[in-house]
C-alpha cells in the first residue's frame, strides 16, 4: 500500500539532501514499536540552506507570481493529496497510531480541502479586508506537532502559499513520513524550488528555525510551554507569530440534552485520535440531575470501543504516539489517584507491543485536580458537575486556556447565551471536534493567538495594505 | 455685574490619577513635576505605582465585564457622548495641548478638534466591527457555523510620548470600542491633556474602569502589567526605549498576551488602520447542526 524508504533526507530547495555527517534518528510505528525509517536530525548548517532557499525562490519566483498563477501550484497540491489519499493515510496511521478511519475520512479529505479551499484566494487577497494591497510577508517558519502530521502541514502551509510566503517547515520528530512524502508531492506538482523546504529534527532543529535571522513569521502547533519560548524569543524582532496551542476543553452537558447524541459528542470529544487533540474536550461538565444517567451510558457505550491496531478498519482508538507521551498520560493519571479521583477505564486487552492506554474517566474531580487543569493530550476524561448555567460558565471559563467548548441542550437560547460568554475561541453546540477550511480555529488566552482557516486566517501571512 | 478683582487668586486643581471612575492619588503619595514645552512648571502630577498599576488592572477587569454585555449600539452612543462632552472643553484641551506640545494655539485647536473627530470616527465602528470582522462560514457539511469578533478583555498600554492628547485618544478608543477594558499610561512628560481627557471619561457615561488613566513612568509601571495574569494585551504605541520594549514583550509571553509593537513612525494625525481595533480582538467561530 505504501512504499517507505529506509532514510529520508532534508527537502531543501526541491530537492532531497543528505549531508554525510548529519545525525539521524528512527522515526517508530507506535502501535508495533517497529522501525519505519531513519531520518535526518537537521543542524545550524541545514536550517540556514532551508532559510536561504526559502528566501531565495520569495525573491525571485513566488512573490513576483502572480496570484492566480501561484493559485494554479496549490490546486495542483490539493489534488495531489486526494490523488494519493489512500497512500497517505496509511502512512500517517502507521507513523502517527491514529486508526485508519479518522486519517482516511478525517486527515486526509480535511488536508486536500485546506489546500483547494485557500488555493481560490491567492488571487483575490484584496477581498480579505486587508486593504486593497495586502502584502505578503516573507519566508515563514513553521513548526507542526505529532498529532495531526498531514493536516497541521495542511493548515500550515496552503495559506502561507495562497498569500505568496513561502516555508520551511519542521514535522513533528516522532511523525516525520507524511511531511516527507507531501515534499514529493511539491516535486511532483513541479512547485518552483525554494518554495516549499521541509527539515527533519527535534526539538532543537525547531529551535535553530524560529531563531533564524532570515524569517519573516513563525507559525507554531505544540504545547503551551514551547509556544511561550517561542514568543519569548520572537520578543523584539519584529517577526510576526501565531500560536495554536494546548487546551483543556469543557464539554458542557445539560439536562435537557438528547443524552444519546451528547454520549457520542463526549466520546468524540475526548476519544478521538486518543485524547491527542489539543481541542479536546477533556473536562466534562454535566448537570448534576443527569449525571448518573449520563455516565452510566457514557461507560456502556466506551465498553463498544475497539482499541488496538489502527490499520484496521474497525479500531476505534489506536496507538498512543509514543513512550514519552504515554508516560506522561500514565503520570497525570496517577495524580487523579493520588489527589482522590475515582478512575475508572473501559475493559479492553491492550496489544502487548506498542504504547497504549484504555480510554478513561475519572469522577469526583474537582476544579483544583491536576487532572481538570493540565492537558493530559491522551484518552482521559475528567468529570466535574454543575447546577446552573453560571457555575457552568464560571467552571468552564476556570483555566489559563481558551481554545475550545462543547454545548449540549435542546435550548436555543441557551446555547446562544452560553457561546456568547465562554471565553474559547471555537464552540460546538450539540456536535464537537468539527474542522473545516473555512472555519477559523484559534484560542483565547494561553491557548494562543492568530487563527488558522477562514477569512481570519488570512492575516496571519498577510500586511495589511493600503485602505 | 460687579467684575472680579484682576487680582483674584486662582483655583489650581490638584492632578491625580483616574482608577475605577474616581480620581485617586497615588497610593505611594508620590508626584513629580509636569513642564511645559519651554521647561517652566506646568503642575505637580501623580507619580502612578505598582500597586496603583495592579489596582487599575482589577478596575479595568470590572470594567470589561460590564461594557461587553453592553450592545454595540449603547457602546457606540457612549463613544460618542465622549466626542459631545470633549467638544464643550475643546478650549481646555486645546491650551492643555499648545502648553503640552509648545505648539500655536492655532495648531492646538486642530489637534483638540481632531481628537475629538476620533472619538466620533471609533463610535460609528462600535457596531459595524462584527459585519465587517465577522463572518458565516460555508462549511462542508450540515451545520450553521459563523464567526464573530469579541474583546480580548484588558489592554495595558502606553500612549505616544509626543503626542499627548491625539495619541492618547487613538490609542484608548480602538482598545475600548469593541468592549475591552484599559489601563492606559499617559505621555510621562506630557501628562496634563490626558487628566483632563480623564474628567470627560469621568462625565461620558463610561462605566466606571473602561478606561484608567495613569500618570508616571512606563518603565517603572508597564513590568507588572506586562507580567499581570489578568492582563490580556499589551500595546506598546508609545514605548520609545526599544530595550524596554523587547523586555515588555519577553515578560509577555509568560501568559501569551497580545502585543501591539512601539509605534514610533505613526503619524497620529492620519486615518487609524482597522490593526488598531482588529489587534485587540479575538474571533469566535459557533458551530451547530441543521436538522429537523
Amino acid at each position: 500500500m505504501v512504499d517507505i524508504a529506509p532514510a529520508y533526507g532534508l527537502f531543501i530547495d526541491g530537492a532531497f539532501v543528505e549531508p554525510a555527517d548529519l545525525a539521524r534518528f528512527k522515526t517508530v510505528n507506535p502501535a508495533t514499536e517497529e522501525v519505519l525509517s531513519e531520518v535526518c536530525q537537521a543542524g545550524p548548517a541545514e536550517v540556514a540552506a532551508a532559510v536561504a532557499a526559502a528566501r531565495r525562490a520569495y525573491d525571485e519566483v513566488w512573490s513576483p507570481m502572480p496570484g492566480a498563477e501561484r493559485g494554479k501550484y496549490v490546486y495542483r497540491l490539493a489534488r495531489l493529496l486526494q490523488e494519493r489519499a489512500r497512500e497517505l493515510a496509511v502512512l500517517e496511521s502507521m507513523d502517527n497510531g491514529k486508526p485508519i478511519r479518522e486519517s482516511r475520512d478525517v486527515d486526509l479529505p480535511l488536508a486536500a480541502a485546506h489546500f483547494f479551499y485557500h488555493a481560490g484566494w491567492a488571487d483575490k487577497l484584496q477581498y480579505a479586508g486587508l486593504g486593497t494591497n495586502p502584502r505578503s510577508l516573507g519566508v515563514a517558519a513553521q513548526v507542526i506537532p505529532w498529532n495531526f502530521p498531514l493536516l497541521m502541514l495542511a493548515w500550515k502551509v496552503a495559506p502561507a502559499l495562497a498569500t505568496g510566503n513561502t516555508v520551511v517547515l519542521k514535522p513533528a520528530e516522532t511523525t516525520p513520513l507524511t511531511a516527507l512524502a507531501f515534499a514529493e508531492l511539491c516535486q511532483q506538482a513541479d512547485l518552483p524550488p525554494g518554495v516549499v523546504n521541509i527539515i527533519t529534527g527535534d526539538g532543537r532543529t525547531g529551535q535553530l528555525l524560529v531563531d533564524s535571522e532570515g524569517i519573516d513569521k513563525v507559525a507554531f502547533t505544540g504545547s503551551t510551554e514551547v509556544g511561550k519560548q517561542i514568543q519569548r524569543s520572537l520578543a523584539g524582532t519584529g517577526r510576526r507569530l501565531t500560536l495554536e496551542l494546548g487546551g483543556k476543553a469543557a464539554n458542557i452537558v445539560f439536562d435537557d440534552a438528547p443524552l444519546d447524541e451528547a454520549v457520542e459528542g463526549i466520546v468524540n470529544g475526548i476519544y478521538f485520535n486518543q485524547g491527542h487533540v489539543c481541542c479536546a474536550g477533556s473536562r466534562l461538565l454535566v448537570q448534576e440531575s443527569i449525571a448518573e444517567d449520563l455516565l452510566a451510558r457514557l461507560k456502556r457505550r466506551l465498553q463498544t470501543l475497539r482499541v488496538g491496531d489502527p490499520l484496521d478498519k474497525n479500531t476505534d482508538v489506536g496507538a498512543i504516539n509514543s513512550a514519552a507521551q504515554l508516560s506522561r498520560i500514565i503520570a497525570l493519571a496517577e495524580s487523579g489517584d493520588a489527589e482522590g479521583a475515582e478512575r475508572w477505564s473501559a475493559p479492553c486487552t491492550l496489544p502487548d507491543r506498542g504504547y497504549w492506554f484504555p480510554p478513561t474517566i475519572f469522577t469526583s474531580v474537582t476544579g483544583a485536580h491536576r487532572i481538570a487543569r493540565e492537558e493530559i493530550f491522551g484518552p482521559v476524561l475528567s468529570v466535574l458537575t454543575f447546577r446552573t448555567p453560571d457555575e457552568a460558565i464560571e467552571k468552564a471559563n476556570n483555566t489559563p486556556y481558551g481554545l475550545s467548548a462543547g454545548i449540549w441542550t435542546e435550548k436555543g437560547s441557551r446555547i446562544l447565551w452560553m457561546a456568547s460568554r465562554l471565553r474559547a475561541g471555537v464552540v460546538w453546540a450539540n456536535t464537537f471536534n468539527r474542522f473545516d477550511p473555512t472555519s477559523p480555529f484559534g484560542g483565547y488566552g494561553e491557548s494562543g493567538f492568530g487563527r488558522e482557516g477562514g477569512i481570519a486566517g488570512l492575516s496571519a501571512y498577510l500586511q495589511e495594505g493600503t485602505h | 455685574m460687579e467684575e472680579f478683582d484682576q487680582d483674584r487668586i486662582g483655583v489650581r486643581k490638584t492632578y491625580k490619577l483616574f482608577i475605577g471612575g474616581a480620581f485617586p492619588r497615588s497610593e505611594s503619595g508620590r508626584s513629580y513635576q509636569a513642564r511645559n514645552a519651554q521647561g517652566g512648571f506646568l503642575a505637580n502630577v501623580a507619580k502612578a505605582s505598582r500597586k496603583d498599576a495592579r489596582d487599575a488592572v482589577l478596575a479595568a477587569r470590572a470594567g470589561h465585564r460590564s461594557w461587553s454585555a453592553a450592545t454595540a449600539y449603547n457602546r457606540g452612543q457612549v463613544l460618542y457622548r465622549v466626542a459631545e462632552v470633549m467638544e464643550g472643553r475643546r478650549a481646555q484641551f486645546a491650551a492643555d495641548v499648545a502648553q503640552a506640545q509648545g505648539c500655536t494655539t492655532a495648531q492646538a485647536d486642530w489637534i483638540a478638534c481632531a481628537a475629538i473627530d476620533r472619538w466620533v470616527w471609533y463610535a460609528g465602528w462600535s457596531d459595524k466591527l462584527a459585519q465587517v470582522l465577522g463572518t458565516a462560514n460555508p462549511v462542508a457539511g450540515p451545520y450553521f457555523n459563523f464567526s464573530i469578533p469579541e474583546p480580548t478583555g484588558v489592554v495595558a498600554s502606553v500612549a505616544p510620548a509626543h503626542c499627548s492628547l491625539l495619541g492618547l485618544v487613538s490609542v484608548i478608543a480602538p482598545a475600548i470600542v469593541s468592549g475591552n477594558g484599559c489601563i492606559v499610561i499617559a505621555s510621562r512628560t506630557r501628562p496634563i491633556p490626558a487628566v483632563t481627557l480623564a474628567e470627560v471619561l469621568a462625565t461620558s457615561d463610561l462605566p466606571a474602569g473602561v478606561v484608567n488613566i495613569l500618570t508616571g513612568d512606563p518603565a517603572e509601571l508597564m513590568p507588572p502589567l506586562a507580567s499581570h495574569g489578568d492582563v490580556n494585551a499589551l500595546d506598546l504605541a508609545g514605548i520609545t526605549d526599544p530595550g524596554l520594549a523587547t523586555t515588555l514583550a519577553r515578560e509577555a509571553a509568560g501568559t501569551v498576551k497580545r502585543v501591539r509593537p512601539p509605534q514610533p513612525d505613526t503619524d497620529w494625525r492620519a486615518v487609524p488602520p482597522l490593526a488598531a481595533i482588529r489587534d485587540l480582538l479575538e474571533i469566535k467561530t459557533v458551530w451547530h447542526p441543521q436538522g429537523t
